[in-house]
């Protein structure tokens, strides 16, 4: 027996608000950027998933994935970088209390 | 392509997720974090992108997990905790999870078996990059170099 779409797609939807819940619930900056990573390997499940599953299979979806797994890099580190920098000035990487610009 | 592999997958990609969403310690949920990320690899392997999983591997477990740990030690503080917990966050990815899981049940077209495909060999892929696709190959390789700059800038020491 062999799985259908939808459940390639109960998976990513899954893996999706796991990241929304980190994105949202979680105080601490890394965290915050866990989420967003877990998020983008959610849309690339469903590329890969969406690739698969059609019925005249281009490379496209497969590129497409390459494509937002470098991309995804390229803000983790950035990310990274910049909870280094906050961590350096306010010395917390609690997002609570970054409240410098807050009226 | 059997039930089976795909529940296993399943599991090592959500039960590693959630621990890596949830976990108050900090290394342990970094770590559960790279873990759902082999799932997540593996699942690419499952469905025949074996080039996506293997660029999973390296990019998410060789650089971005390793990434993430020196952080956490580089910006650790004694008596930490990390308790707090945003209760609204849970109430609005338990709506969305619960919008989004109906929107596929409703939707019949998507109750569909894979079709036999021929293999997609690296092969294909690097020329279809190569052609097709060079420019924003051209691209995203700009953008790495200026990320990567921007991230050594951001994060150096001020030395005047």
């Amino acid at each position: 027996m062999t799985p259908a779409l939808q459940l390639v797609l109960f998976i990513s939807v899954s893996l999706f608000c796991i990241g929304l819940l980190a994105a949202l619930s979680r105080r601490h900056a890394i965290f915050i950027l866990i989420g967003i990573e877990m998020m983008l390997a959610a849309a690339n499940i469903n590329f890969i998933a969406f690739w698969r599953f059609s019925p005249q299979p281009q490379s496209t979806g497969v590129i497409i994935a390459i494509f937002a797994i470098a991309i995804a890099a390229a803000e983790a580190a950035v990310g990274l970088a910049l909870v280094i920098a906050v961590y350096r000035h306010y010395r917390t990487t609690d997002v609570d209390e970054l409240t410098q610009l807050k009226g | 392509m059997n039930i089976l592999a795909f529940a296993f997958i399943a599991i090592g990609i959500l039960a590693p997720a959630l621990a890596a969403a949830t976990n108050p310690r900090l290394m342990h949920a970094a770590l559960s974090f790279a873990l759902a990320f082999v799932g997540v690899a593996g699942l690419f392997f499952f469905l025949g992108a074996e080039f996506v999983g293997l660029v999973q591997v390296f990019v998410y477990i060789g650089a971005v997990a390793v990434l993430v740990v020196f952080t956490i030690l580089l910006t650790r503080r004694e008596g930490e905790t990390h308790r707090g917990f945003n209760w609204a966050g849970v109430v609005v990815a338990i709506a969305v999870f619960a919008g989004l899981i109906w929107s596929i049940v409703k939707t019949p077209a998507l109750s569909i078996l894979p079709p036999a495909i021929e293999p997609l060999t690296v092969k294909r892929i690097g020329e279809t990059l190569m052609t097709d696709y060079v420019w924003p190959l051209m691209a995203a390789g700009v953008l790495l170099t200026v990320a990567l700059l921007g991230a050594l800038i951001l994060a150096m020491e001020d030395r005047e």
